[in-house]
């Protein structure tokens, strides 16, 4: 009997743990941003050093993903093209092709593709990377010289992600398009011209600004996972490995979930018209 | 302040505790160090002298106690007050702690450039002048992953000296150095104490360097201060810890242990 009362009392227990832990996570993330956020707009990147750092970042993450990204989302839009074309076909509607492939890649596809592709990148490099001057004592070293690693190491990403993830998605959307148009072109019985007027007929400006806005939250999203995930490394050089794991499969998690909220939300307010 | 000092105290500790967790390392620690003096904080691994000295720097916080730098309680002191602080003094790590991304002049450079106005060539100068001081001249342009440990530590010297600061920490200067390089390091402290009267602290277990550059020698045991005092005295100390640590005589009990095995060893290899 009393084993009966206990176990859903258990099942309470973990749940709101679980709960708890979760909400403390979401916490430490938005300390972090927050912090970020503000050094980035009180000490606006102190003489131009820490812009030098933005930029460099914003190297890396961005234009150095551009070809990985255009590869993907181009194969992806030829690959939107392909299905929609087989379930199109039957109704006799292949020339609705441009337009779905020009939603479903802007509206969707073309900022999650792109945030999954920086992830990769970026997102676990930035946890390997903290993670292993936490455990070579580069960050104390940091500390030491009165550097704050958050100053040093942290704001330029946040800025270099914030710019750079809507830069690729809009890229990525051009891309897809392109994937889809290959298709259009070579099987669909378009022109390049036909097939691009049809795409930009389909196309309302909300379509691409709502992917925009996904796209910056994702940034700020895998940078704050990311370098959360590099400073709360343990020692060892098998935790970098633990802490850039964790970094991926989080963020691939958590930009899901934003997705979610955000099309919902884009869907009960009738997108950004 | 019953011993000898050169000057005021510039840094007291106060019934010093410092706990990871629910371990307690130090156990209630009270020393001070004054101004130009060398302390070298003698210790065994595990005896708790690298948590001491990160304690000192403000990089741990207190359990409880006080950790005065310049006036300045670093258990209750603001991350701005800490800051201010830092920029007087310099900490080389153990295995050197450069900046891996940059390379090594820039890493020198970059407290110089971070905390001062001055010109980019002024402090390109400068780095020079420091690596040249550690025997490093010409390895402006290298990454840290280039050099060897023992090339490492130095830069980490210079790194450490760069902003000409008023008191300097090292941990294990001269660990895992070869002799030569260790005689280098010691005489770099020794210029450096003749020439700026710079207060350090040296965290070592290396007991002939310790010798050589210390005024006062602390011994760290287990998380306590076992003596503390010049180093002729220490050298009559009578407690069995110290003398153990001086005479160089492993612990009884993990002395059986290494006997055993090596019995064992050599035995297993001769039939």
């Amino acid at each position: 009997m009393p084993a009966a009362k206990t176990e859903p009392f258990h099942l309470l227990v973990r749940v709101g743990a679980a709960t708890e832990g979760g909400l403390a996570y979401l916490g430490a993330l938005a300390q972090l941003t927050g912090r970020a956020l503000l050094l980035l707009f009180i000490s606006p990147l102190k003489r131009g050093r820490r812009m030098e750092r933005a930029v460099h970042q914003a190297m890396v993450v961005g234009v150095g993903a551009v070809p990985i990204v255009s590869l993907i989302t181009f194969f992806i839009g030829l690959i939107m093209a392909l299905q929609g074309a087989y379930e199109l076909k039957k109704l006799g509607a292949i020339q609705l092709v441009p337009a779905l492939v020009a939603v479903a890649i802007s509206r969707e596809l073309g900022p999650l593709i792109t945030a999954i592709v920086v992830i990769g990148r970026s997102g676990s490099a930035f946890a390997a990377e903290i993670g292993t001057m936490r455990v070579t004592e580069e960050l104390d070293a940091l500390e030491a010289m009165a550097l704050d690693p958050m100053a040093f190491i942290v704001a330029p990403k946040f800025l270099a992600m914030a710019i750079m993830v809507p830069c690729l998605a809009v890229w990525s959307d051009f891309m897809g398009v392109l994937g889809g148009c290959s298709f259009g072109v070579t099987v669909g019985g378009f022109s390049i011209t036909s097939y691009f007027t049809a795409t930009r007929d389909s196309l309302v400006v909300s379509d691409v600004l709502t992917g925009i806005i996904k796209s910056f939250v994702f940034g700020i999203i895998i940078t704050a996972v990311g370098c959360h995930e590099g400073f709360s490394t343990g020692a060892g050089a098998e935790q970098v490995g633990r802490s850039t794991t964790a970094a991926v499969v989080l963020s691939i998690l958590m930009v899901i979930l934003v997705d979610v909220v955000f099309t919902a939300l884009f869907y009960v307010t009738g997108g950004l018209t | 302040m019953k011993e000898a000092v050169l000057g005021s105290p510039i840094i007291c500790v106060r019934d010093l505790r410092v706990r990871y967790g629910e371990r307690e390392i130090l156990h209630g620690m009270n020393f001070e160090v004054s101004h130009g003096e060398t302390v070298v904080i003698l210790g065994g691994s595990g005896s708790g002298k690298s948590t001491l000295l990160r304690t000192l720097v403000g990089l741990e916080r207190p359990y409880s106690g006080e950790v005065l730098v310049k006036g300045l309680d670093l258990g209750k002191a603001s991350e701005r007050e800490k800051s201010a602080l830092r920029k007087k003094m310099g900490l080389a790590f153990q295995g050197g702690a450069l900046i891996g991304s940059l390379t090594v002049g820039e890493n020198i450079a970059l407290p110089l450039l971070e905390h001062s106005t001055l010109a980019p060539s002024t402090v390109e100068v400068m780095v020079r002048i420091k690596l040249e001081q550690v025997g490093l001249s010409g390895f402006e342009n290298f990454s840290p992953s280039e050099l060897s440990g023992g090339m490492r530590k130095r830069a980490a010297f210079a790194r450490a000296m760069a902003m000409d600061p008023e008191m300097l920490f090292f941990d294990e200067p001269s660990a895992g150095l070869d002799p030569i390089m260790a005689a280098g390091i010691d005489n770099l402290i020794l210029n450096l104490k003749k020439a700026y009267s710079i207060t350090m602290v040296i965290v070592t277990h290396e007991l002939a360097s310790a010798f050589l550059v210390a005024d006062r020698i602390m011994v760290v045991d287990k998380g306590n201060i076992i003596a503390n005092g010049p180093a002729q005295a220490l050298k009559q100390s009578d407690h069995p810890r110290v003398r153990q640590f001086l005479d160089r005589v492993p612990d009884s009990d993990s002395d059986d242990d290494q006997v055993d095995h090596l019995r064992l060893y050599t035995e297993g290899i001769q039939q």
